[in-house]
């Protein structure tokens, strides 16, 4: 194999990923503050839809970003007011608002099906974009993989070394603790959960504006919501972790294609729905890690304990809890 | 107010609601809403021919969120209800395969129906495996599995069981008409899959209502570390609530292929799994109003065919009310919780 091939093969993961680790670390941004919002795989859609409509009415890009961020912060906005101030399950409320906004934006993006749009174009930063290998993989993508690639160190600095921070993680683990302490959980809440479904937004519009450029019925990101949220699990809340499991899905995507080239004779389907199985597998294997049982055993394996250690993770504790300050 | 009156004066307040939203959206994108609403009315119960079409949708629709409604009472969420569904076709498909030619069709069609429910319910059975023992969230087993079994139908359709000739999207090779669940001249819908759906209704009326089983599960969900000081084993029961749900998704699928498309069909569960779960959300989760609300639903479905053809809509409107009915009730129900909080 020479390099081009492989280059190729991993901008093509990296590109993959991209919207992926958008969409799911919003929702890590939102769970972590105690929400959980199940709307991902239709809010994702509907900002699709409305990012390339706004896209290809305005020709502007950030128009199109903005208008998408908007639509996911609206639906998550739904999520947030029924379930933090109005106390119903906010695992319902997601559930319905994902079947609404799929079926919603195939209404309204009915007129705007199998146009043509504007699509983004990979960038290519001066210098580093030279550098062999390297340079392609990671200096000559669209806009959005450098968005969705910087805002992991910046997710993580936010939750661990601010104050700000702190108080979100304080809001998703002991609400009750945190509002003694003067911060009022549902506001915090209701604002992380803004902004993760924000991060949501701009994440689906990134599939209509450039991995998957146009729209149309089926889009082809059916799904992909879901498998963000599992992300999350998956990553253990953590933001470094959930970019390291988008990495991994944007892996058993796009080398389920490569590999379907190299063995023709297994039917596509069995690529295709491979890495679900595989997500359900890995979130196994992640619960298993945390029984008694295991630790012993892993306890006469140090090596192998500490690299598995990093693997674990726990949710918030007061995750899907609505909080009531009486 | 009278607490009678309640549960009325909700019901017309979340009708208000769905109706003041949709119309406002058919006025966004420039369309009469009283010809729309004609046209999912007369498209629904305009004629016999089609009202034997809603109840064809009706069918499956009710049995789906009866066995969602068993999986809610042991606190499960499952999600998984659209690939059991599948998984139900599967099987039947499978048995009545091998009833081609048979000179006893009633008993294959019996065989077929047995084969749909176990496939679907061991489908279900293995989520809710992974659930206890795994410790994954049947959230997202429930979905995984549903990906992997329009994977593995595609694959049958495609592989395995494909047309004489091509194989195409249009699913497998028909089934004769021995093999088809019987009808009555002119009814598009078999007026034994009614008499199935009415069973079921009736039989987990008494299930989960008025028997000690229903009691239990109920216990269960409600508090599931309490039960085991009264020597109930919560596991046992989710498992057998969850299998239950997944044998009665499977019957519907059974009923799918041997009642309303004869052969298999790669959208053979048209979605039903999910819609089942709205469907009991706007029950409020409780028993009685679901054949209703499956009635209105399957009617806003099959209403909402002729919208492209009559009025250039898409006919994803039917999935936007359903979903604004769910979210109305929703609305209307913490805003009641809301008032008793604060009197």
């Amino acid at each position: 194999m020479n390099d081009l091939p492989l280059g190729m093969l991993l901008a093509g993961i990296l590109a993959t990923a991209a919207p992926l680790i958008i969409a799911a670390l919003g929702e890590t941004i939102t769970e972590r503050a105690g929400v959980i919002n199940l709307s991902l795989d239709g809010s994702m859609l509907l900002a699709a839809m409305v990012g390339f409509m706004v896209g290809y009415e305005t020709q502007s890009f950030l128009l199109a970003f903005a208008a998408a961020a908007a639509v996911g912060a609206l639906v998550a906005g739904v999520v947030a007011v029924f379930g933090i101030y109005l106390g119903q399950l906010q695992v319902a409320v997601g559930f319905a608002l994902t079947l609404m906004c799929r079926d919603l934006a195939y209404f309204l993006g009915n007129p705007y099906s199998r146009l043509q749009g504007p699509q983004l174009v990979p960038l290519k930063i001066p210098l580093l974009g030279d550098i062999p290998l390297v340079g392609p993989v990671l200096f000559q993508q669209p806009l959005v993989v450098y968005f969705g690639l910087l805002l992991v160190p910046a997710v993580w600095w936010y939750l661990y070394r601010t104050g700000r921070g702190l108080e979100l993680r304080a809001v998703g683990e002991n609400p009750e603790a945190a509002y003694t302490r003067g911060i009022d959980p549902r506001r915090q809440q209701l604002l992380y959960t803004l902004i993760g479904g924000a991060l949501v937004g701009i994440a689906g519009a990134a599939y209509s504006l450039d991995i998957k450029p146009g729209w149309g019925r089926p889009q082809g990101i059916e799904g992909l919501g879901w498998i963000a949220l599992a992300i999350v699990i998956f990553g253990g809340w953590h933001p470094v972790k959930v970019a390291l499991g988008a990495l991994l899905f944007a892996f058993l995507q796009v080398f389920g294609i490569t590999l379907q080239s190299v063995w023709p004779s297994i039917p596509a389907q069995v690529f295709q729905v491979a890495p679900f199985p595989l997500m359900i597998f890995a979130l196994v294997l992640v619960n298993l890690l945390q029984r008694d049982g295991v630790q012993r055993w892993l306890e006469r394996r140090p090596g192998l304990a500490l690299l598995l250690a990093r693997l674990r993770g726990a949710p918030p504790r007061a995750l899907g809890r609505s909080f009531h300050p009486d | 107010m009278k607490p009678v009156l309640r549960p009325a004066i909700d019901g017309l307040l979340i009708l208000v609601l769905v109706f003041l939203f949709t119309s406002a959206l058919l006025l966004l994108v420039d369309t009469s809403p009283v010809e729309a609403y004609g046209h999912l009315l007369r498209g629904s119960f305009g004629s016999w021919s089609k009202f034997s079409r809603v109840l064809n949708v009706w069918v499956p629709l009710t049995l789906c969120s009866m066995g969602l409604l068993y999986a809610f009472r042991a606190g499960l969420w499952n999600i998984g209800v659209e690939g059991q569904m599948v998984l139900g076709a599967i099987g039947a498909t499978a048995v009545l395969n091998g009833g081609l030619g048979s000179d006893t069709p009633l008993l294959w069609l019996g065989l077929a129906l047995l084969a749909g429910m176990l496939l679907g319910a061991l489908w279900a059975l293995l989520a809710g495996w992974l659930k206890v023992w795994g410790g994954v969230h049947e959230i997202f087993t429930g979905l995984g599995l549903n990906f992997v079994a329009v994977g593995l139908v595609l694959w049958l359709i495609f592989g395995p069981w494909k047309r004489p000739g091509i194989a195409s999207m249009s699913g497998t090779q028909p089934f004769p008409r021995e093999l088809w669940f019987p009808t009555l001249e002119g009814w598009r819908v078999s007026p034994f899959a009614i008499g199935l759906a009415l069973l079921v209704v009736l039989l987990s009326l008494w299930l989960l209502q008025r028997s000690r089983f229903g009691l239990e599960l109920k216990a269960v969900g409600q508090n599931p570390r309490a039960v085991p000081l009264y020597g109930l084993s919560p596991v046992r029961y989710m498992l057998i609530a969850i299998t239950l749900s997944g044998a009665l998704a499977g019957l519907a699928g059974t009923l799918q292929v041997s009642g309303v498309y004869h052969r298999l069909i790669p959208a053979i569960s048209s979605g039903y799994g999910y819609l089942g779960l709205l469907v009991v959300m706007l029950a409020n989760f409780r028993l009685l109003p679901i054949p209703f609300i499956a009635l209105f639903f399957a009617a806003l479905n099959v209403g909402s065919i002729q919208l492209p053809m009559m009025m250039q809509l898409d006919s994803s409107l039917s999935g936007v009310i359903q979903g604004a009915c769910v979210l109305s009730a929703l609305l209307v129900f913490g805003l009641r919780r809301l008032q008793r909080r604060s009197p």
